[in-house]
C-alpha cells in the first residue's frame, strides 16, 4: 500500500517528510555541524574541502556552494537545516526565505509589509498552469 | 492539588527575539508588535503563575537528525538558551520544574501518549521568544518553566486531534500533581507562514483569524483540521499552529467545565515572514 502524501499538489512547497530526510541526512547533518564557531570558520577559509568531509552528493554539495536553497530543498535539505548556512553567511531568515522566490530582497520585504504572499491561486499546482 | 489557570498563545517569531534584544521595539515596524503585548505583560504580573508548562518546537537546534522525538518533556533543573548561530540570546537561563516534568511524564506516559524524557537540552528562540513577549527583558524568568517539544520540522507531525487529546491528559496529570500550583500552559508557533520555495512568503489573514475563532468556540472541531488544510492554506510551517491544540486541550471546558474567558486577542502581519497572533484565555 502506497503512503498517504496529499501535498505533492502545493504549488513551490517541498514537504520535509522522512523520504526527503533520508535524502537529505548528510546534507543537513552538514549545516548542523555550522553551529560551531570553529566549524563555521573551518568552512569560510575552504568551503569545498569542508563539504567533502561529507558523505553527500557531488549534485547537493554544488548547491551549497551556489547557496541554491531551492535546489538544496529538492535534494533532501530542510530550511531549518539550511538557515545554519544564512546564519554562517550572516543573511537573515527574510532574506534567505526572499532568495528561493524569484524576487529581489526589496520586493520580498515589501511584499510582506504589505500582508504577504495571497493564498489565492496558490492553494493548487493546477492553479499556477 | 495543581490546577492549571490559564492558558496563552503566541507566534514564537526569532526576529520578534532579535528586534527586542537589539533594542528595536520602538522602529515603526516592530512598535505594532510589542504594543499588541503591552496588555499580555501587565496581566502575567498580575497572575503570576508557580510553573510555565511550554508548548514549543525545537527547530534544528537541540535536535539534529540524529533523533526526532515526536513529544519531549524537559525534566532538567535548568535550560541553557541555544546558539542557533548567531550566538545565544542575551536571556536568562530557564529554570525547570523537575519534580512536576517528571510526574507529568509519568502520568501522561500512562495515559497511553509516548513522551521521550529529556535531561538535558538547550532551548531555542521557539521557547525563549514567548517568554521575551510575555516578561519583557527581566533578569530572570517570572517562574520556573517546563519545556514540551513537539516535532513539526519532519512529516509526519502530530495531527491536531493527538495534540488536543495530549493536553486532555497534560490536564489530568497536572490536576493530580499534589502541591497546590497554580500553572499555565502556553501553545506556541505560527500563525500562517511558509519559509521555504517559491511560495515562502504566504499569509492567510482569514485563515488565521478563523483559527483563533474557532480555537475559542469549537476546539475539538478545529482539532479535527487536517494537515492538508493547514499547509495548503497557513504554508507550510503554519502547522505549526498544531500545537496551540495542545494548550487548548488541557482547558477545563474540554473537560466539562465552564466556557474560557478571552482576556486578550491580537493579530498583526508581519513579523518578518509570519502572521503574529496571541490570544489569552482563562478558566473559569
Amino acid at each position: 500500500m502506497s503512503l498517504d502524501k496529499p501535498y505533492k499538489d502545493v504549488p513551490g512547497t517541498t514537504i520535509f517528510d522522512a523520504d526527503m530526510s533520508r535524502l537529505g541526512y548528510h546534507l543537513n547533518q552538514f549545516c548542523m555541524s555550522l553551529m560551531k564557531a570553529e566549524n563555521r570558520a573551518r568552512f569560510k577559509a575552504n568551503e569545498r574541502a569542508y563539504l567533502d568531509e561529507w558523505p553527500m552528493s557531488e549534485e547537493q554539495k554544488q548547491a551549497v556552494l551556489a547557496r541554491d536553497l531551492n535546489r538544496c530543498i529538492a535534494l533532501g535539505g530542510n530550511i531549518y537545516f539550511l538557515a545554519k548556512i544564512g546564519a554562517t553567511d550572516g543573511k537573515s531568515f527574510q532574506q534567505m526565505a526572499g532568495s528561493m522566490t524569484g524576487m529581489s530582497e526589496e520586493a520580498y520585504r515589501d511584499m510582506m509589509v504589505k500582508g504577504g504572499r495571497s493564498v489565492e491561486g496558490n492553494r493548487y499546482i493546477e492553479e499556477k498552469k | 492539588m495543581a490546577h492549571i489557570t490559564a492558558s496563552v498563545y503566541t507566534s514564537h517569531v526569532p526576529a520578534i527575539g532579535a528586534a527586542l534584544d537589539l533594542g528595536k521595539t520602538n522602529e515603526a515596524y516592530w512598535e505594532p508588535v510589542f504594543k499588541g503585548y503591552e496588555p499580555s505583560k501587565q496581566w502575567l504580573k498580575e497572575h503570576k503563575p508557580d510553573v510555565i508548562f511550554l508548548v514549543f518546537n525545537d527547530h534544528a537546534t537541540a535536535f539534529s537528525l540524529d533523533m526526532i522525538p515526536t513529544f519531549a518533556i524537559g525534566t532538567a533543573a535548568e535550560f541553557n538558551p541555544a546558539d542557533e548561530g548567531w550566538g545565544p540570546r542575551p536571556v536568562p537561563k530557564v529554570i525547570g520544574h523537575p519534580k512536576l516534568a517528571a510526574h507529568i511524564a509519568q502520568s501522561v506516559i500512562q495515559d497511553d501518549f509516548d513522551l521521550t524524557i529529556v535531561n538535558k537540552m538547550d532551548v531555542d528562540h521557539g521557547l525563549t521568544v514567548p517568554l521575551s513577549v510575555m516578561c519583557g527583558q527581566p533578569q530572570a524568568w517570572p517562574c520556573p518553566v517546563i519545556p514540551f517539544a513537539v516535532n513539526v520540522v519532519q512529516y509526519p507531525v502530530p495531527s491536531g486531534r493527538r495534540c488536543f487529546m495530549l493536553g486532555q491528559a497534560i490536564r489530568r496529570a497536572i490536576e493530580s500533581y499534589e502541591e497546590p500550583l497554580n500553572v499555565q500552559i502556553w501553545g506556541t508557533g505560527g500563525m500562517s507562514h511558509q519559509l521555504q520555495g517559491p511560495r515562502a512568503g504566504l499569509i492567510n489573514k482569514e485563515f488565521d483569524q478563523m483559527f483563533l475563532d474557532r480555537l475559542i468556540d469549537d476546539p475539538d472541531g478545529l482539532s479535527k483540521v487536517p494537515h492538508i488544510d493547514y499547509v495548503r492554506e497557513a504554508g507550510s510551517e503554519g502547522i505549526e499552529l498544531v500545537m496551540w491544540l495542545i494548550a487548548r486541550g488541557a482547558m477545563s471546558d474540554i473537560n466539562g467545565g465552564k466556557k474560557p474567558t478571552v482576556r486578550h486577542r491580537f493579530y498583526h502581519v508581519p513579523a518578518s515572514n509570519t502572521a503574529v497572533g496571541h490570544l489569552i484565555l482563562e478558566n473559569n
